[in-house]
């Protein structure tokens, strides 16, 4: 009797909780650079407290990334501005079909570069930035080895939806994502149609798949 | 001795500049512009490919070799070692950008860490928070309104923009490890900095080779962002072409 009472008690209590901290979240989204803080330790943390993460298993980084991180990414907008003009030619169906391959590319990436990470801690510069912007950029460093590496974000505000913030571009020591991406991607459309870019990206995440 | 040594980089110059003119008239002949940035699409990929054909023969198993051999500390220590050398360069090259902050930060780090970081083996200046501003003659050149050129590969060195390459003299006589008097001691640093800077690509090209879809574009089109990146002071902000 007692313990189905405690049982219920606890579920009350939990849903309460829930509530609540949902209901803080809406009230007072974050600042982007606290919420980039946040995010990014989070993950390094796991990634330091389990071995297995480090370089043997891939499939596991990879299954971080798409649950902490992907949820926080605006990948339509990232592939549609990394693919330029050709997307607005492109068919609901083949715009479907780039964002999956696209994405894939960068989960493994990321989920790569990831596993490489051992002792370094991430130090965020100061924001600048006015509270009514609706785009930020946050900047970073990673430290620990050899020189430091500049990490960057650029980030929509999306208020009372998840963290109140999403992150549509990265940079990597001055260099940005998408923007490295339109070339390659404009050269390949030129050449062979959206049909050959879907194409190259599905073989290239195949070669990659078939490494580890 | 040391002149006649000034005379061979003056020479491997002339040789480099020759080639970038060289390419000037292979374009002229195919005359067909692919990329704005880079006009000798067709000889810079050659160049490329014979460059990496090399690197694999020989740089990157040396640097494979140096990553196993010494632990990561000491690795660490030498880039760092070899970074303070570049602050020192930085300094006067930020003073003649006009900007006082870079040229306060470059000066206290080089002072920080000549001191305190052991002579440069060790970064205290960027646990203290005082950022590196990475300048060069060419970016100093930028600031001045100099354009920076197209995109040339140089044998041996790889991506450069073509003011890099005419003031490369110098650049080199801005290192201060190439004003070493004892000729074996000099070659072995250049040697070191050489293997310690294709060591830290290690890692990073794996992932390229795994996300480039032509590794050619993917590297050039990242170093040009680079250079930009460094002639605003490390301002990435500018990007404002990632819209739909």
């Amino acid at each position: 009797m007692s313990f189905r009472y405690f049982k219920q008690l606890g579920v009350v209590l939990m849903l309460l909780g829930g509530a609540l901290s949902a209901g803080s979240v809406r009230a007072q989204d974050e600042a982007a650079d606290v919420f980039i803080k946040r995010m990014s330790t989070e993950v390094l943390d796991v990634i330091k407290a389990d071995k297995s993460m480090r370089g043997a298993d891939i499939a596991k980084v990879v299954a971080l990334v798409d649950t902490r991180i992907m949820p926080h990414v605006d990948f339509q907008r990232m592939t549609a501005s990394a693919i330029g003009p050709g997307w607005r030619q492109a068919t609901p169906e083949q715009q479907k079909r780039l964002q999956e391959e696209f994405k894939i590319l960068l989960v493994r990436t990321y989920a790569g570069a990831l596993s490489q990470i051992s002792d370094q801690v991430i130090a965020m510069k100061p924001l600048r930035a006015a509270p009514e912007d609706k785009e930020v950029v946050v900047r970073s460093e990673v430290r620990g080895s050899g020189e430091p590496i500049q990490l960057d974000y650029r980030l929509e505000k999306t208020p009372g939806q998840g963290s109140g913030w999403r992150i549509f571009n990265i940079n990597v020591m001055g260099v940005w994502l998408v923007e490295t991406y339109k070339s390659q991607f404009a050269q390949e459309i030129n050449a062979k149609g959206v049909d050959g870019l879907i194409e190259s990206l599905a073989a290239r995440n195949k070669t990659n798949s078939k490494k580890n | 001795m040391r002149s006649f040594y000034f005379l061979g980089r003056l020479r491997s110059w002339a040789c480099m500049v020759a080639l970038a003119c060289a390419s000037t008239g292979a374009w002229a002949q195919t005359a067909k512009p692919a990329n704005l940035v880079d006009p000798f699409e067709g000889i810079n990929r050659s160049i490329y490919a014979f460059n990496e054909v090399l690197d694999l023969a020989v740089m990157r198993p040396v640097a494979i070799a140096y990553t196993e051999l010494l632990p990561r500390w000491m690795r660490n220590s030498v880039t760092h070692f070899f970074g303070n050398l570049a602050d020192v360069w930085s300094i006067p090259n930020n003073a003649l950008s006009l900007r006082p902050k870079a040229t306060v930060d470059s000066i206290k780090r080089v002072a920080i860490n000549s001191t305190v970081g052991l002579l440069g083996l060790v970064d205290v200046a960027s646990t203290l928070d005082i950022d590196k501003h990475p300048a060069d003659f060419g970016l100093m050149l930028n600031r001045w309104g100099v354009p920076s050129g197209p995109f040339v590969v140089v044998p041996l060195l790889g991506p450069r923009t073509l003011i890099q390459v005419v003031v490369y003299p110098l650049d080199w006589r801005g290192n201060l490890a190439n004003h070493v008097d004892d000729v074996v001691l000099r070659d072995l640093m250049m040697a070191v900095s050489f293997t310690d800077l294709r060591a830290s690509y290690l890692q990073a090209e794996d992932v390229v080779n795994a996300v480039a879809l032509d590794q050619y574009s993917f590297k050039r089109d990242s170093y040009l962002q680079r250079r930009v990146y460094l002639q605003n002071d490390g301002e990435s902000a500018g990007s404002m072409d990632d819209r739909p």
